[in-house]
């Protein structure tokens, strides 16, 4: 009998790996093996609805626990692969196991970046937001009146802000940089965010430097700041970014850039081993970049079991996002990278409108809060290659459907 | 609970009893719907989740707000008149006996 694919990771680019697998009728057997105690979760519910407590666990798995035995696909929780053997083309686990496949797909995602434990990163009451285990961890201590302090202003901050406010705790922000969302959006998107949050009660600011988390017991208990001023917190949220996990590709020597790197069928320097999602470094557009995103887990998982299935594939997906933080839908598509001009099309009221990012004449992304006729006609003027002029785009009475279909 | 029926375009058929309360798209998932994807976990971002809702049953399936509405644009298969998100769909009593048709994409 064939070795099987191995999957190391159980996130989304799995499941969507899986589930094309499984639509396409393939045969080859699938042993998913992920250190968590879940089968693939959806994360972005987490900062969300699920710390909220609005959302049950089982409503976050990608598939139930049982469709995966219904799809003949073995299943392994709570291992951590150690070391992969590529001579051999087998895989070693934490608990001495060696396991052959015949393919190895990477799903290994990314890990939140902490604070330093010399700063106060590992005093209790300091938290990183990731996984089920971390929600899990903080919801009983996110209590109403209860001082947060999130260090980060960040989408995964925001939104954490936003749950807390609605759960009643006093919420400090902290942002190093000079504005929130610094590195991922315009300021005109950071603007409309800083407004939404100072307006439901958040103490923002930015170009605030940390200096440390002060304990009381081994408990955090206040922040202290570069100006010497001191924050009283009950808990602290970190917010920082994430790092890839590519400790497993790196030790087996496969070519690595701030993700494992692949090609365009996702396949890395060593043909039997593919990477997908978060884990993954690729060429886009010329420039190698990684993304965080639900979209490039699930294209990428999807797009790698059509590979292994024969299909003439390539990766070419247009990137989008979301972020929902109190009544606003924040969504996005395309990447504003290498922009040199925003445009800024009113919506039908103060609370929406959205951002298109150019570089010079053309088009690149679109940050559409509450208008979600800019994201979903902005999709297809985007996937249909137009660009259509700043002037046709700020005036309110050009109709984007009429645009994105002419 | 409501028994609900997807109806694929090769005329196969799934059908399965759907706790209330829960969307569509996650009883669509669970029981391997082909088609059906529901990347955004149902909070109208992705537009994977279309279907045509048999013409009988169109009104017992709710509201159409306009998030929904604008979102029914994108779908790979162009929208009718009956077209919804399943993720917008809660299953409840009233929708027991509920017949979808699953379109497929090219």
């Amino acid at each position: 009998m064939a070795a099987p694919i191995v999957i190391v990771g159980a996130g989304q680019a799995a499941a969507s790996f899986i589930s094309r697998h499984v639509a396409l009728g393939s045969q080859q057997p699938v042993l998913l093996i992920g250190d968590e105690a879940h089968p693939p979760y959806q994360r972005p519910p987490l900062s969300k609805k699920y710390l909220l407590g609005e959302l049950e666990r089982e409503r976050l798995f990608i598939r139930p626990l049982e469709w995966y035995a219904d799809q003949a696909v073995e299943l392994r929780f709570d291992t951590r692969v150690d070391a992969i053997d590529r001579e051999l083309k087998k895989i070693v686990t934490a608990d001495g196991d060696a396991i052959e496949y015949d393919k190895l797909l990477l799903c290994t995602g990314a890990s939140a970046r902490s604070l330093p434990a010399d700063i106060g990163g590992t005093l209790d009451g300091v938290f990183t937001l990731r996984s089920i285990a971390d929600i899990d961890k903080m919801s009983p201590q996110f209590q109403a009146g209860r001082k947060l302090l999130i260090v980060g202003g960040g989408y995964i901050g925001l939104e954490a802000a936003a749950i807390s406010r609605q759960l009643g705790l006093e919420v400090t922000l902290l942002e190093m940089a000079d504005r929130i969302l610094q590195r991922v959006a315009a300021k005109e998107t950071s603007n409309y965010f800083r407004d939404l949050h100072t307006g439901h009660g958040v103490d923002l600011r930015e170009s605030v430097s940390l200096t440390r988390l002060q304990g009381e017991d081994g408990a955090v208990c206040a922040a202290e700041l570069e100006s010497g001023e001191v924050i009283d917190a009950d808990l602290v949220l970190v917010g920082i970014g994430s790092s890839p996990n590519i400790e497993l590709a790196q030790a087996a020597g496969l070519d690595c850039d701030n993700g494992v790197r692949v090609n365009e069928i996702c396949q890395t320097s060593d043909p039997s081993i593919y990477a997908a999602g978060d884990c993954t470094s690729f060429v886009r557009n010329g420039q190698q970049i990684r993304l965080e995103s639900v979209q490039n887990a699930a294209d990428q998982g999807d797009l790698v079991a059509r590979v292994l299935a024969g299909e003439a594939v390539t990766y070419t997906a247009l990137p989008w996002f979301w972020s929902d933080q109190y009544d606003c839908k924040l969504q996005i598509v395309g990447l504003n990278q290498g922009h040199n001009k925003t445009v800024i099309r009113p919506g039908t009221d103060a609370s929406s409108q959205s951002v298109w990012y150019y570089r010079d004449d053309e088009l690149l992304a679109i940050d559409a809060m509450n208008e979600p006729k800019s994201y979903a006609f902005g999709r297809k003027i985007i996937e249909a290659g137009k660009h259509p002029t700043a002037a046709q785009v700020a005036d309110p009475a050009t109709d984007l459907k009429a645009l994105a279909m002419s | 609970m409501a028994n609900i029926t997807w109806k694929m375009e090769d005329g196969s058929e799934i059908s399965a009893e759907v706790k209330d309360g829960l969307n569509l798209m996650e009883a669509a998932t669970a029981n391997n719907v082909p088609h059906i994807e529901g990347e955004c976990g149902g909070c109208l971002s992705c537009a994977t989740c279309h279907v045509f809702v048999d013409p009988e049953w169109f009104a017992k399936t709710g509201e159409i707000d306009d998030i929904e509405d604008t979102m029914l644009e994108m779908t790979d298969v162009e929208r009718e008149d009956n077209s919804r998100l399943s993720c917008q769909i809660v299953a409840s009593p009233a929708l027991d006996g509920l017949v979808l048709h699953v379109p497929e994409p090219e």
